[in-house]
């Protein structure tokens, strides 16, 4: 009796959504692709996991998988979040003819939340970036009436003086996340809070980013082979976080996003914010040490 | 002796007003066809008795030239600053026409501008000093800052060179170097009006639109900020427009003088003549009432 009363997975539309509202998300996608940085109103739909919660990144998920896409979700860099695992189990659930993978070079769509995969991605890649605040200029002006203006106008000497203040205040661009960049020499926006470390990765990509702000109803998106230029100055350049000298401690990447971790004893050590990457890097070593064991052998 | 009368006359032709204003007239309210007989001077009002409409200024034609300062006077509400407004692009006007020297040839009108071109307007080719400088600059940002976003507008992209020009420009207003990097907010009202006078010249404007800049201030302050701008205007021939209640601020910065009341222009002509020689009874009672 009690278990007519719940609803099973078959009872949902392929990928949770419907149809119409699918159809409305790739629409508006297709002009976010069309118009490199602009952000695109769209009507945000409820969802199992509260707004706020990757609620954007997951509706342009559910409304491109299909038959054969292999989804890769990733929460901080890491396939075991909380939040990357609930994200995997919905898709997994209502779309039952996708299949799921830890691996970057192997995923055709991956969903993320504020980090970009330490492989390069490829052409025809997709990745999906979960959004809070989508608007960079919402710092420097409350209004979204005058945002847009500011966009429509390409008038961002304020987001400019904003920067210039940081340099005032403390001798260097001090943003750590949520970096604002030049899209295609016309719209400044906010690359979502992924480290400056990823900002570099998406100029110029190879593969498609799509971002997605469900609780502020906004798409966008940077297309294939599009300049992603960092807001800075000629004598402050923007720089990415300096690792020099510390590696992971668990597979020795020397070029990777590094996690500071303390451990139990009160030690500094430093472990790869991308642990597909670094297993992958722990995989290539112990292949290496039995290829030798072998010859030894 | 033909010819040389078309030379001179030619040579009269090539000094191009810098600003040509014509019909300018901006309403606030639905308007009727008999707002403007309805208001003006003769009626000693600027609302119209027949559907309410306030008529903010109508018909105010004049010219600029350059290196010139114009000197817009009168009463509260008689349309100065709604006058400014409108040239600044703050406001839409609701008929007429501007023309300015280096904007489209000089035959684009300003005020059918596309937004775009409106801020390239505001940003280079006009400054602005308002009466409330909580208007002209934003008090949360440093002295420097504010300089700076005229700078940035301009695709200034190096740090020490904004410095060096905002600092150029703050010292030449008199602002101690070591308040750059200072909040407005805790400036006084008269290095606060110094520090807007430096934003509106950062990019070299043409034009520069004072309102009130003195209003507020103590004589001697408003002595200083005064002979600031008549120096600055000295040294890079700017253009100025200075609307001001204030006849003592008229007498000193310009040479020629708009007196308007309730919207409208009621006489028009060298400052020295209009003090001296006022014709309209207006003017008259506005000279005899001023004590300087």
């Amino acid at each position: 009796m009690l278990k007519d009363l719940i609803t099973t997975e078959e009872n949902y539309n392929y990928a949770f959504l419907d149809e119409g509202s699918k159809r409305e998300i790739r629409r508006n996608l297709l002009k976010a692709v069309a118009i490199p940085g602009y952000q695109v109103p769209f009507g945000s739909r409820e969802l199992p996991i509260g707004r706020g919660w990757g609620t954007g990144g997951l509706q342009i998920t559910l409304s491109l998988i299909g038959q054969g896409d292999i989804v890769k979700v990733i929460d901080q860099g890491t396939d075991a979040g909380v939040n990357a695992a609930n994200i995997r189990r919905l898709i997994e659930r209502t779309a039952p003819d996708v299949t799921t993978t830890f691996q970057t070079s192997e995923a055709t769509i991956i969903q993320t939340r504020h980090r970009i995969p330490e492989e390069k991605m490829q052409a025809g890649q997709l990745l999906v970036l979960q959004v809070p605040l989508p608007e960079p200029l919402r710092l420097v002006e409350r209004s979204e009436n005058a945002t847009r203006r500011m966009h429509a106008d390409k008038n961002y000497s304020r987001m400019w003086v904003a920067l210039y203040e940081e340099i005032v205040k403390h001798g260097l661009l001090a943003r750590a996340y949520s970096y604002p960049v030049m899209v295609n020499g016309r719209y400044v926006m906010a690359p979502s809070p992924i480290p400056r470390w990823d900002v570099e990765k998406l100029n110029n990509a190879e593969h498609l980013s799509l971002f997605g702000a469900g609780r502020e109803k906004r798409l966008y998106a940077v297309p294939p082979r599009t300049a992603v230029v960092p807001l800075d100055f000629e004598d402050y350049p923007f720089t990415v976080e300096d690792f020099h000298g510390i590696r992971c401690q668990r597979c020795g990447a020397e070029h990777s996003f590094l996690d500071e971790i303390t451990t139990e004893a009160g030690q500094k050590t430093y472990m790869c914010s991308d642990t597909a990457y670094c297993d992958e890097q722990v995989a290539k070593k112990v292949a290496e040490r039995e290829m030798q064991k072998e010859f030894a052998g | 002796m033909i010819t040389e009368t078309a030379q001179k006359q030619a040579n009269v032709e090539v000094e191009t007003p810098l600003l040509v204003v014509e019909n300018l007239t901006r309403l606030y309210g639905h308007g009727c066809p008999r707002c403007l007989e309805l208001t003006g001077p003769e009626t000693g009002t600027n609302t119209c008795s027949n559907c309410g409409t306030l008529v903010a200024c109508a018909d105010v034609n004049f010219e600029v030239y350059e290196g010139e300062i114009l000197g817009v006077v009168g009463e509260s509400g008689s349309g100065k600053t709604t006058l400014l407004r409108c040239l600044y692009g703050d406001v839409a006007p609701t008929k007429g026409q501007a023309f300015l020297k280096s904007f489209g040839n000089g035959r684009q009108d300003i005020f059918q501008a596309s937004s775009q071109q409106a801020r390239y307007l505001q940003d280079f080719v006009m400054g602005m000093v308002r009466q409330n400088p909580a208007q002209g600059l934003h008090l949360h940002i440093t002295a420097g800052g504010n300089i700076a976003e005229r700078l940035l507008a301009a695709e200034w992209r190096n740090v020490a060179d904004i410095r060096e020009r905002s600092g150029a420009l703050l010292n030449r207003m008199e602002v101690p170097l070591n308040r750059m990097d200072h909040y407005p907010a805790f400036f006084s009202g008269g290095m606060q009006q110094r520090v807007q006078i430096a934003k509106a010249l950062a990019n070299h404007p043409v034009l520069l639109l004072l309102d009130e800049m003195t209003t507020g201030l103590d004589v001697s302050v408003q002595a200083g900020v005064i002979d600031l701008v008549k120096e600055v205007q000295r040294e890079s021939g700017v253009a100025i427009v200075v609307v001001s209640h204030d006849l003592g601020v008229i007498r000193l910065l310009s040479e020629r003088t708009l007196v308007m009341k309730n919207g409208r222009v009621v006489e028009n002509g060298l400052t020295d003549q209009i003090l001296e020689d006022p014709q309209h009874p207006y003017t008259q009672l506005l000279v005899s009432s001023s004590n300087s």
